[in-house]
């Protein structure tokens, strides 16, 4: 009887789970995890501290360097959890077109994954061509991303936002809720305190 | 009562609240009436003029003054959205700029899970002209069957309600072509 049940709940669900706000750019391509512990981590750094250096690369093919921004641009580092994941694949398409708004606070965005390179080209191709470097955290597989604290136990990132001024400083830290996207207007009012 | 028909009764109770819960969930189809949310009014006074509207608070789509509203459901996170917005740009124009399809036929953007400051910035980027309304808590997607972006709906408004003529998910693609089909489908013509 009990099979019969747990057999008939796993249809239900199969049956009422839908796509969130998904664009037709990815098909069917996007693996949905289902709803999520909102934060799984334990934050290393904190507002008015500096910001650890870390070197990747991206798949751009260059080396990015956080300390080669220091004294030239503001640095928004956007941390998301994992490609051809819901939320993810909906998050870097909006600041895709905002770039006027931070070129505005003299500020470049980094987006950072824990996912390969080819997995970070077959997915941003999808979303158009990006005006962000957008660096790879594979390997050693989540250093950067456990320097910050955001490294979740199951060895994703959290959804997380740093905003770093020309020192270095962190001046602002949003580890979001990884089943939502961050609100834009609350970005966009930091990098306005940004000088 | 035996345990066996216990267990039957459960499962087909689970399956036929999944199957209610499913038919819920798609897209109203064509000859359905749209769902008669109500939505937030555009903020500045020529796009409610364009609308039939006015003052301040919430409309119904059925409250538009308008023969066919014709709904892009989109979001400015979406990079299919993005691309499409110069067409979707050229399809309003065309309209307006048509002796036979100006005031009879309007267009309205909803924005899902956006803001109004995430909507505001879409139109901006891309000038759309037309009024786009946030959707920010997926009131209307909920009920249109949590489509993809972007997906087109256009409705025939008559009697206060609004049926169904054309949903579709993806890109538009020739714009006249659309425009006849929901001419057909409006008119016979």
């Amino acid at each position: 009887m009990i099979r019969k049940i747990i057999l008939a709940f796993f249809v239900f669900f199969f049956f009422v789970s839908g796509a969130y706000a998904l664009s037709e750019a990815y098909k069917d391509n996007v693996y949905n995890p289902g709803v999520l512990k909102p934060a799984d981590s334990v934050l290393k750094v904190k507002v008015g501290g500096v910001a650890p250096d870390f070197k990747l690369k991206a798949v751009s093919g260059k080396t990015i360097a956080l300390k080669d921004y220091f004294g030239k641009k503001n640095v928004v580092i956007s941390f998301v959890p994992a490609a051809w994941t819901p939320v993810c694949s909906d998050q870097w398409p909006g600041y895709n077109i905002i770039k006027d708004i931070f070129e505005s606070h003299d500020t470049v965005l980094l987006g950072i994954t824990v996912d390969s390179i080819p997995t970070l080209f077959s997915w941003t191709n999808q979303m158009g061509k990006l005006w962000f470097e957008v660096l790879s955290d594979f390997w050693p597989h989540g250093a950067v991303a456990e320097k910050f604290g955001v490294l979740r136990s199951d060895g994703v990132s959290e959804r997380a936002l740093f905003v770093i001024d020309k020192k270095g400083i962190i001046r602002y830290i949003d580890v979001h809720d990884i089943n939502q996207r961050p609100p834009l207007e609350a970005l966009v009012k930091e990098l306005g305190k940004l000088k | 009562m035996h345990k066996k028909t216990v267990a039957f009764m459960l499962t087909i109770l689970i399956l036929m609240i999944a199957c209610v819960c499913r038919a819920e969930m798609d897209p109203p189809p064509v000859g359905s009436t749209f769902p008669d949310i109500e939505l937030l009014k555009p903020g500045n006074s020529s796009e409610l003029k364009y609308l039939g509207l006015a003052g301040s608070g919430n409309f119904k789509i059925s409250q538009i003054k308008a023969d066919v509203v014709i709904i892009e459901i989109f979001s400015m996170y979406c990079p299919y959205c993005q691309g499409e917005a110069p067409h979707i740009n050229n399809l309003y124009a065309f309209i307006e700029n048509s002796p036979i399809y100006k005031n009879k036929i309007k267009m309205i953007g909803i924005a899902i899970n956006n803001s109004l400051f995430e909507a505001e910035i879409f139109k901006n980027k891309y000038k759309v002209k037309f009024p786009l309304i946030p959707d920010g808590d997926f009131k209307l997607h909920k009920t249109i069957g949590q489509v993809r972006t972007p997906y087109f709906f256009a409705v025939k408004l008559a009697d206060g309600k609004a049926e169904v003529i054309y949903s579709r998910a993806g890109v538009l693609g020739d714009y006249k072509a659309f425009l006849e089909q929901i001419s057909k489908s409006a008119w016979g013509k």
